[in-house]
Parts: C-alpha cells; sequence; structure tokens
C-alpha cells in the first residue's frame, strides 16, 4: 500500500519526489519502435517527440507483437481446424495455444472457458444475443451502472426493444465511486443479470468487482464486467473476483485490433445457444437439422482472427514478463504525479478521484474547450482524447459536454508527465 | 513569437477568434422565437442551439432574419463561427443567408474558393467570415466552424413553432 502523504507535512509538493521504477523504462520504451518517431514534422520544422497518452483508446504494439505476427504470415500461416497438412497443424496449434495464454491471463479454470471474440464489444453483444434472449424476458431487470461505456449498454438496449426487460442504473458520487449501497438496494427478484465495468474508460474508477459479485450470487444473479480498461492496468483473476462472464480487448492490451475475448463460466456458456452460423462452430450439418459444438467452439462461426489471436499470445507473453503488478506500480506512480501536476494548474478540475482508481486522468480547464486543449496538445507531441469518449450518460452525470483525457499506459514516463502538465499550463497562457 | 509552441495555430486562433470565442456575441436565448434547431457533435463535445425570428420581407417576398442568437457550449471555434454567424445574417433574407453559408463552406473547405460560385453575396460579410478560413489546414475543426451554419439550416427547414418564455 502506498503512504498517505499528508501535503501540509511536506516540504515539497508528493509529485517532486521520484519513486522508484519497478522495470527499467528506458529499456521497455525501445520495445515501442513508435516511440522514437517524431510527430508534426515537416521542412523547416523540428518535429515533436510523440508523448502518447491515449492508451485508453488503443495501446502501441511492442516489436515482440509485430514480430510474433510477421511470423506467423511468413513461416506458418494457413488455416485453422480445418487441414491435414503440415502447416494447417502448426497454425492450428499456435492459435489454440492463444486460448490458453488468455486463460492464463484471467486465471480461468480452463482455456475451454474463453470465447475468442473480435473485441470486448462483440464479446458484449455475444452474451447479450445468445445469453440474454434464451433468458431475458418482458418483467425482467437487468443492471448496469452510470460508469459504462456506450459498449455496455447499447447491446442491452438492442435486446430491450426486442423482450421489454428493465434496466436499472447505478449511479456513482461525484468523485467517480460505484455506489455499492444503491446497487445492493437494486438488486431484486426480478434482478437477472448484472453487467458492469471493472474499469472506468473515463475516470479510472476500478469498481468493487468482488462485492458486486457476491451481492449478485447471493440472488443467484450472473454477473459480467467489462475488463476492457481494467485489464491492462492491473493483475485479473476471474475466479477470485466470481466473474460469470468477463470481456476484455487485445488492442488495449499492447496486441493488434480485431481480437478480444469472452470468459465465461463453463455452465454458462453450455446453456447458450450459437451466436453466428457458419463453418467451425457445428459438429454436424444436414438439411434435416445442424447440430452444434460444445463451448467455446460453438460461439466461433467462420475463420477465426489467427494472425491477430498470434498476436495477442506475444502480447499476454510481454505484460507477463513485465508482470501486471509491475505494470500497476508503475502507472500508479505517473498517475500520482499527473494528478498533483495537473492539480496545481489553475483552472483545471480533475474528474474522477475515486481511491485505487487506474492511471486514466480526465480533467476540464475553466473556460477553455477541451476540444481546443486537445488540438494544443497534439501541437506539443502529447497526444490526448477529448470528448465524450463512448461515455454520454457519465458525462452527463458530471454535467460536461466534453473532458480532456489522459490514459496512461506501461511505457510512459514521468518526463512525459511533465510535459504534460507544462503542456497544460502553456495552453492556459495561451487562451489567457 | 520565436519560440511559440503553438505557432502553427496561430493562424487557426486568431484574435477576433480568440476574442469570439470568449465573448460571444448574441449568445442569449431570446423570449421570442419563431424557429430553433440544436446542433450536437459527439465527437467532440460540442452542442450549441440556434434561435430565429422570422418575418417576411415584403418587397421579395422571402423569409427575413430578424433576430438570431444561440446558447450552448462549443469549442472557441465553433463559439467564435456561431458568434460570428449571428451578426452576419441579422438582417438577411433566406437566400442571402444561404448563399453565405454556400460560400463560408467553400471557404472551410477549398483551396481557392469562388466567392461567386453561389450567385449573388453580401462579400463584407463574406470578408468578416474569413478569419475562419484556417480550418481548411485542419479537416477536424471543419465541423467545429460549419456545425453553427448548419445548425441555423435546420432551424430555417424547422416547422414554425413560435416559443415565448
Amino acid at each position: 500500500m502506498p503512504d498517505r502523504v499528508d501535503p501540509r507535512s511536506q516540504p515539497k509538493p508528493a509529485h517532486k519526489s521520484i519513486p522508484a521504477e519497478p522495470y527499467d523504462i528506458e529499456r521497455v520504451r525501445e520495445d515501442f519502435p513508435i516511440l522514437k518517431r517524431l510527430v508534426h514534422e515537416r521542412p523547416g520544422r523540428m518535429g515533436k517527440p510523440l508523448v502518447y497518452l491515449d492508451n485508453a483508446a488503443s495501446a502501441q504494439k511492442p516489436q515482440q507483437v509485430i514480430d510474433a505476427m510477421r511470423d506467423c504470415m511468413e513461416r506458418e500461416y494457413s488455416n485453422v481446424h480445418r487441414g491435414v497438412h503440415y502447416l494447417s497443424q502448426q497454425t492450428t496449434d499456435a492459435y489454440e495455444a492463444v486460448r490458453g495464454k488468455i486463460a492464463g491471463f484471467l486465471n480461468a479454470p480452463s482455456q475451454e472457458n474463453i470465447v475468442i471474440t473480435r473485441n470486448a464489444t462483440e464479446a458484449i453483444n455475444l452474451v447479450a444475443a445468445s445469453w440474454g434472449r434464451k433468458f431475458l424476458n418482458a418483467g425482467d431487470e437487468i443492471i448496469l451502472s452510470v460508469l459504462e461505456h456506450h459498449a455496455n449498454i447499447v447491446p442491452w438496449q438492442l435486446l430491450q426493444a426486442e423482450k421489454g426487460f428493465l434496466i436499472k442504473v447505478v449511479p456513482c458520487d461525484e468523485s467517480g465511486v460505484f455506489d455499492l449501497d444503491v446497487y445492493a438496494d437494486l438488486l431484486g427478484p426480478k434482478t437477472k443479470l448484472v453487467a458492469v465495468t471493472h474499469g472506468s474508460n473515463v475516470v479510472g474508477t476500478i469498481t468493487p468487482a468482488a462485492e458486486i459479485a457476491l451481492l449478485a450470487h447471493a440472488r443467484g444473479i450472473p454477473v459480467l464486467f467489462d475488463g476492457s480498461q481494467a485489464a491492462v492496468h492491473m493483475p485479473v483473476d476471474v475466479q477470485a473476483i466470481g466473474a460469470d462472464f468477463y470481456v476484455l480487448t487485445g488492442h488495449k492490451l499492447y496486441g493488434p485490433t480485431a481480437i478480444g475475448a469472452l470468459y465465461g463460466r463453463s455452465e454458462l456458456l453450455e446453456s447458450m445457444p450459437p451466436y453466428q452460423g457458419g463453418g467451425d462452430m457445428i459438429s454436424a450439418v444436414s438439411f434435416s437439422g445442424t447440430s452444434y459444438r460444445p463451448p467455446p467452439y460453438r460461439f466461433e462461426a467462420g475463420t477465426p482472427p489467427i494472425i491477430e489471436g498470434i498476436g495477442l499470445a506475444a502480447a499476454i507473453d510481454y505484460v507477463q514478463t513485465l508482470g501486471m503488478d509491475a505494470i500497476n506500480r508503475h502507472e500508479q506512480n505517473l498517475l500520482k504525479r499527473a494528478t498533483a501536476g495537473l492539480s496545481e494548474i489553475g483552472g483545471v478540475r480533475l474528474i474522477g478521484t475515486a481511491p485505487g482508481k487506474a492511471a486514466i486522468v480526465s480533467f476540464v480547464m475553466e473556460g477553455i474547450h477541451p476540444h481546443d486543449i486537445g488540438m494544443l496538445a497534439d501541437q506539443m507531441g502529447v497526444a490526448l482524447r477529448v470528448g465524450r469518449h463512448c461515455a454520454e450518460p457519465l458525462l452527463e452525470r458530471f454535467g460536461l459536454e466534453a473532458t480532456c483525457r489522459a490514459s496512461f499506459g506501461l511505457y510512459n514516463t514521468i518526463a512525459e508527465v511533465d510535459t504534460l502538465v507544462d503542456t497544460i499550463m502553456a495552453v492556459r497562457e495561451f487562451f489567457r | 513569437m520565436l519560440n511559440d509552441p503553438f505557432g502553427d495555430l496561430r493562424d487557426l486562433y486568431q484574435e477576433v477568434i480568440l476574442d469570439h470565442g470568449k465573448h460571444p456575441r448574441n449568445f442569449r436565448h431570446p423570449a421570442n422565437t419563431t424557429h430553433e434547431a440544436r446542433g450536437d457533435n459527439p465527437l467532440c463535445g460540442d452542442r450549441i442551439t440556434v434561435f430565429l425570428m422570422l418575418d417576411v420581407d415584403k418587397s421579395s417576398g422571402d423569409r427575413r432574419v430578424v433576430d438570431v442568437a444561440f446558447d450552448g457550449r462549443g469549442c472557441a471555434i465553433s463559439t467564435a463561427s456561431a458568434s460570428l454567424m449571428t451578426e452576419v445574417v441579422k438582417g438577411k433574407t433566406e437566400p442571402a443567408a444561404r448563399a453565405l453559408f454556400s460560400c463560408f463552406h467553400d471557404m472551410c473547405t477549398k483551396e481557392a474558393p469562388d466567392p461567386h460560385a453561389h450567385g449573388p453575396v453580401d462579400e463584407e460579410a463574406l470578408d468578416r467570415l474569413a478569419v475562419l478560413a484556417g480550418v481548411r489546414e485542419f479537416p477536424v475543426r471543419v465541423k467545429c466552424a460549419t456545425l453553427p451554419w448548419h445548425t441555423l439550416v435546420a432551424a430555417l427547414a424547422g416547422e414554425n413553432k413560435t416559443s415565448t418564455e
């Protein structure tokens, strides 16, 4: 546990002292080719080093991921699950190993619990279309939270239009903390599902997943966690938190795009009908009737994202070599310094200060619109996200049209945090 | 400035824009309106409402903007654009306002726009709007500059619904 720092007893602001790095950050940065490039470079103008602080939107890729995908295409590419030939067997083995890697990453009991999807959005849509369509009916209730990304709102609304169940929403407090008391009150005899984020993409709140699951399970209600953000910042153990479903996406985990995963408890996956129809998900097809393979294959129609899967496996190897705990400690150092540095700038208001939050900092500035801040910061090479972050209900909760968001990754440095703070001060001067 | 970190953006954020962005003109919700529309840019979080009071110009029979105002929240570019828009369209007939928008749109998107491409236009008004032409170099900002105008057109196209507070 980091020590609580009382600013009054400190001779210097807390962020001026730089804690030891959990790993050699400069060596780690060498692994990410894109971090060496300059932006806004052109004749007559020196480019700026890239300060990439948009990791919550998508993270950069290490050489190990790039190499794994290239090797696959150069040396052992073929389709999977269907060839008798040498390459097909090699590719099938490599691809099936991906499932094991994801299972290990989430501490799932078995790789059979892992359905490979295109991203977290597809994983949630899969649960809604398969489990939801079978088990949710008019008169039922499901519980979401105000912290959700649209990906964990809209799939349920689409199904709601068809089924007519009710959606109840758990609020958060002014600092972005998930309201466990209201949640406990919302759980009732009509509740059939809880689907909440494990980590907010806007304010960084990590929700109390184990408590959420415990309260739901006391009533026999399954819980889905959207782990798109949480799983990239800290170790996740789906068995320890008691997740029934857990979704993640590869591209935020330093892997390629178009690959994600759904973890599901075996008994739930077995109860679910297919999501899409096609090759690979069937055991026998005839015009008089077709039978389906057991999970997870039942939910994976068509040729899967083979190259992307191999890239994701390399990404998981990469973060596990550093250690998710070490990544978390490193990012918490960045978060602490960014929070302290930005708070000292007059007119800056941080949105979301929940204890134990992930390294995502949303902020607004008095009299300066986030879009203008983002554009000026970009001129300094600082990549921020501005806008509503696909989480309009949460922005509305805070009475805001937009925020600026700096989201940190395993390769960001203390010096980059300082560049961010200096940049925001310069932006303030520009509009003074 | 020699070491101006934002040098490239000075053409975009000209003094006139910073001034209108900070102190927008006609930034109010009028008591009497005949038409209004809301413009929304969810990507960057601009949200404005344009209010109109229209009557009919006796000589031409065209509708005429007697009063125009806006409120909402947006970036410096969209706020300045809305503010300048209200100044230049007030008193104009609908065809004159539309011609001005077409010319302004060209100015924001085309390299060498032809100011006569859309019929007669108030060239003095167009000159005032030229401070926004810098968005042409920044494609993501074009919609910030044009959002107020699209909202104005939506208000013109809407039904006549007199609202009084």
